[in-house]
């Protein structure tokens, strides 16, 4: 009960005209960055910050605007994915699995408003956890220890198999090659660096944006280029929009997709170290293997799109928790917000719901209107998002290339990343040739640096002792998971593997 | 060569007589703008907006500061940013902290040193803790420090900063200072950043951390960590008094994560003396006093001369430990 009073509490501070102004400015921005290849949630939150302050905003409405723009950039993140075949940040790379196949059979309208209600039911079961369960929740984190992280890590990779390709080789190769680059940087456990070549703008590694505006967007535009002759593109470019809204069998069948993937997504959201993206990915080839008895995932199939935007809106506000509960960011985003809390004076930490309820508790209110918002100002939206597709390829692709050299130069300011990202588009292009699959090349990047230090932290820490690995309870079941997620396809794959390469045939290349 | 030498006289020509007629009034920036050589959510990121906006609510800007985040190379790619292509900017200030300083004292800017840039003011520091968790058998700092000596396997320390990192230094300073030869031997485990490393000692994963007072505030507060020592020259004051310094426990070492700013190699003197001023008047409000009591920042009031030389002279000991430990031949 006195959680309830609570929350009434926070819709009266919430609820004034000018906060609701600012969550529906905030939503509809956060949707715009979302849905821009380059610009994803944490750049949109930075970006939004000086009108904070110009503002001259108090605590609450700060933070009802910022995080508007944060789910709001949740949500936008899966258009592109769908229409273009290009993720609008890193946790939307899952979505464009079969979302874009779904658009390439005439269903656009319904991926967009089944991923928007995904995403709804994602973060408003993901917002309710935080009311609930964010002091015990912490407990989760604290289990979490070197050893565990990589166990964790190790089981995204081992159900990786399959995700995204009808070759098991091909996506071991794309990952190594992830992995690989995740390398570039200076290496925190001994302060050297590796494969910088003395080049200052390598020392920190590699962006990941950057690596996926070039994997997936300029290669885009290069297959395009390389295909504009003789409208050879266009088979694969007419497309119908089809009806808007999900039937409702789509929807029904999709439920406990849902809810499955908002609880996995938002236990990855919780912990400090893993975050939305391995949520979208976890949640993604978990429901595969669970579901995906025909395989029809890949192919286009609605429960494809609804696990990762289930999952990845969870995560966003999974890692709230740790945030605001033990002022540890679990995600990029996150720890811009907490950089606002700081220059705000709030000192987010174990102490934070007790010593300013009222911040707390608005921002929760606010995630409710937000939310609510973002799926009233989505589903009609999505007639609007999918005239995209009308847009004929030779004036498309152009804004593409436009877009993702504006927005890759916005992070950073450097002519340096616009090489790399170049680099990162040849690259893409001649995979796809080889039809090896890009989505586990930026897995490997995204994840292969925390793997590796948690791996060297855990031996380090027990002084070189490998058993360290498997020494607790926890990690022992995250291996079991990962090793029963790596065999079982295997055993049971073959029949799988059959209707794979049927399909095969008729989706070609570009598909991944 | 000779054009561009002809190219930077007339833009210094040019502000420079822009400067005179300014200063009559004093210089006031136009476009204050303000590099934080990190991504957003940093302690860099943080300086930049805190103080622009604190020189915006006192008036001492006439317009909003611009907070331009140029991540890379951990600050790096700023510094050559601002030494190559915007030397003689007179509306630019970039964040800087003992982070800074250690990677000028390692060369870990490649082809830079700390005399290519003037430093403008400190706008405080973060004094350096160690601590273990509130349940740790461990009471005091020469207990922890004795159990290394001993055996240096039975003691994990973690920290938010890379090996040769500041965080790494300010244990190797306190493990030398009690007289442990061989610091190399000091387990150090590096988390991504300090917030994930306290999460680890509460974990029970570490026995230490090491880090900074801001960064151990909430958990001391909350009763999570215990400080076992605050490597500052004497006690400091209010909420943080209780904490022993390391000193008083005949450990001789001072840590201080100092925060504040630098500015393009070129800035006109008249530039540099109205943000030296400008800085100067925002430290001794009261509203900056009270964001430092806030934060968890001490008081650290060095400007111009006075802030170069202890840079310079922060760059040289850091460069010692450094050769010491083997991080830099």
């Amino acid at each position: 009960m006195e959680l309830l009073a609570n929350l009434g509490d926070g819709f009266v501070i919430a609820l004034t005209w000018q906060n609701i102004g600012l969550a529906l400015l905030g939503c509809f921005l956060g949707t715009v960055m979302g849905a821009l290849p380059g610009l994803g949630p944490s750049n949109g939150v930075a970006i939004l910050i000086p009108l904070a302050f110009t503002l001259g905003l108090g605590a609450t409405p700060s933070l009802i605007l910022l995080t508007s723009v944060y789910y709001g950039a949740m949500y936008g993140g899966r258009i592109s994915s769908i229409l273009l075949n290009i993720p609008g940040d890193e946790p939307a790379m899952m979505t464009c699995l079969d979302g874009y196949p779904m658009a390439k059979k005439g269903m656009a309208g319904e991926a967009l408003s089944l991923s928007g209600i995904a995403s709804f039911v994602g973060a408003f079961l993901a917002t309710w956890g935080l009311i609930l369960l964010a002091p015990q929740l912490v407990k989760i984190a604290l289990l979490f220890g070197p050893a565990e992280y990589f166990a964790l890590f190790a089981l995204a990779f081992m159900t990786l198999g399959g995700v995204s390709s009808t070759n098991q080789a091909k996506s071991a190769f794309a990952a190594a090659l992830g992995l690989g680059l995740a390398m570039i940087g200076v290496d925190t456990q001994t302060g050297v660096p590796r494969f910088t070549f003395g080049e200052v703008h390598l020392y920190d590694g590699l962006d990941f944006l950057v690596a996926i505006v070039g994997l997936f967007a300029l290669s885009e535009v290069f297959i395009f280029l390389e295909t504009r002759h003789g409208e050879a593109s266009g088979s694969g470019r007419k497309l119908e929009i089809g009806r808007l809204t999900p039937p409702w069998a789509m929807i029904k069948q999709c439920t406990p997709t849902m809810l499955r993937t908002s609880f996995l997504g938002f236990l990855a959201g919780v912990l400090p170290g893993a975050g939305a993206s391995l949520g979208s990915f976890i949640s993604y080839s978990m429901e595969k293997r669970l579901v995906d008895k025909e395989g029809t995932f890949g192919t286009g199939d609605p429960r494809g799109v609804a696990a990762p935007e289930a999952g990845n809106n969870a995560a966003a506000g999974g890692a709230l928790v740790p945030m605001l509960a033990l002022g540890v960011p679990g995600s990029g985003t996150t720890a811009v917000l907490l950089a606002v809390l700081l220059s705000l004076n709030i000192t987010p930490g174990p102490l934070l719901f007790t010593q300013n309820p009222d911040v707390v508790w608005g921002l929760i209110a606010a995630l409710f209107i937000a939310n609510f918002m973002l799926l009233a100002m989505n589903i009609p939206m999505v007639g609007l998002f999918t005239r995209l597709l009308l847009i004929p390829p030779r004036i498309l692709m152009p804004i593409v290339a436009m877009v993702s050299f504006v927005g890759i130069y916005g992070i950073s300011g450097s002519t340096f990343d616009l090489m790399v990202m170049i680099a990162f588009g040849v690259m893409g292009w001649v995979l796809r040739k080889f039809d090896v699959p890009l989505v586990p090349i930026i897995l490997g990047t995204l994840l292969g640096n925390a793997m590796e230090n948690n791996l060297r932290r855990a031996i380090t820490i027990d002084n070189g002792d490998w058993f360290t690995l498997i020494d607790s309870p926890l990690a022992l079941f995250l291996w079991a998971i990962a090793i029963i997620g790596f065999i079982l396809p295997l055993i049971i794959g073959a029949k799988v593997k059959k209707g794979m390469h049927e399909r095969r045939d008729e989706e070609g290349a570009i598909s991944d | 060569m000779k054009f561009k030498a002809t190219r930077i006289a007339i833009i210094a020509t040019l502000l420079g007589a822009s400067a005179l007629t300014a200063s009559a009034e004093g210089f006031t920036p136009e476009n204050p703008e303000c590099i934080a050589p990190a991504n957003p959510g940093g302690g860099w990121d943080f300086t930049c907006r805190q103080v622009g906006k604190s020189l915006q609510d006192q008036g001492l800007i006439g317009s909003t500061m611009q907070v331009v985040n140029l991540a890379g190379g951990g600050g790096g790619v700023a510094y050559a940013e601002v030494v190559n292509k915007r030397s003689d900017d007179n509306d630019l200030i970039v964040a800087a902290s003992s982070a800074t300083a250690t990677r000028l004292a390692q060369g870990a800017y490649p082809g830079n040193t700390m005399d290519q840039v003037r430093w403008l003011a400190s706008v405080g520091a973060d004094y350096g803790v160690i601590a273990v968790a509130a349940d740790s058998e461990i009471d005091n700092l020469t207990e922890l420090l004795d159990m290394v000596k001993n055996d240096p396997t039975s003691i994990s320390v973690a920290g938010g900063s890379a090996v040769g990192g500041w965080d790494h230094l300010k244990v190797l300073i306190a493990a030398n200072a009690y007289g442990i030869d061989d610091v190399r031997s000091v387990k150090y485990i590096a988390f991504d950043g300090g917030g994930e490393a306290v999460t680890q000692l509460l974990a029970g994963s570490v026995q230490a951390f090491t880090g900074d007072i801001s960064e151990a505030k909430g958990f001391v507060d909350s009763g999570d960590i215990r400080v076992v020592a605050v490597l500052s020259p004497e006690r400091l004051g209010g909420d943080f008094a209780e904490f022993p310094t390391a000193r008083e426990q005949g450990v001789d070492a001072i840590g201080a994560n100092w925060r504040g700013f630098y500015a393009p190699g070129n800035m006109s003197d008249e530039a540099y003396d109205a943000w030296v001023a400008q800085i100067a008047t925002l430290y001794a409000s009261d509203e900056w006093k009270q964001i430092m009591a806030d934060n968890g920042l001490a008081p650290l009031d060095l400007q111009g001369a006075e802030f170069e030389a202890f840079v310079a002279n922060s760059v040289a000991q850091i460069e010692q430990i450094s050769r010491e430990i083997g991080i830099i031949q």
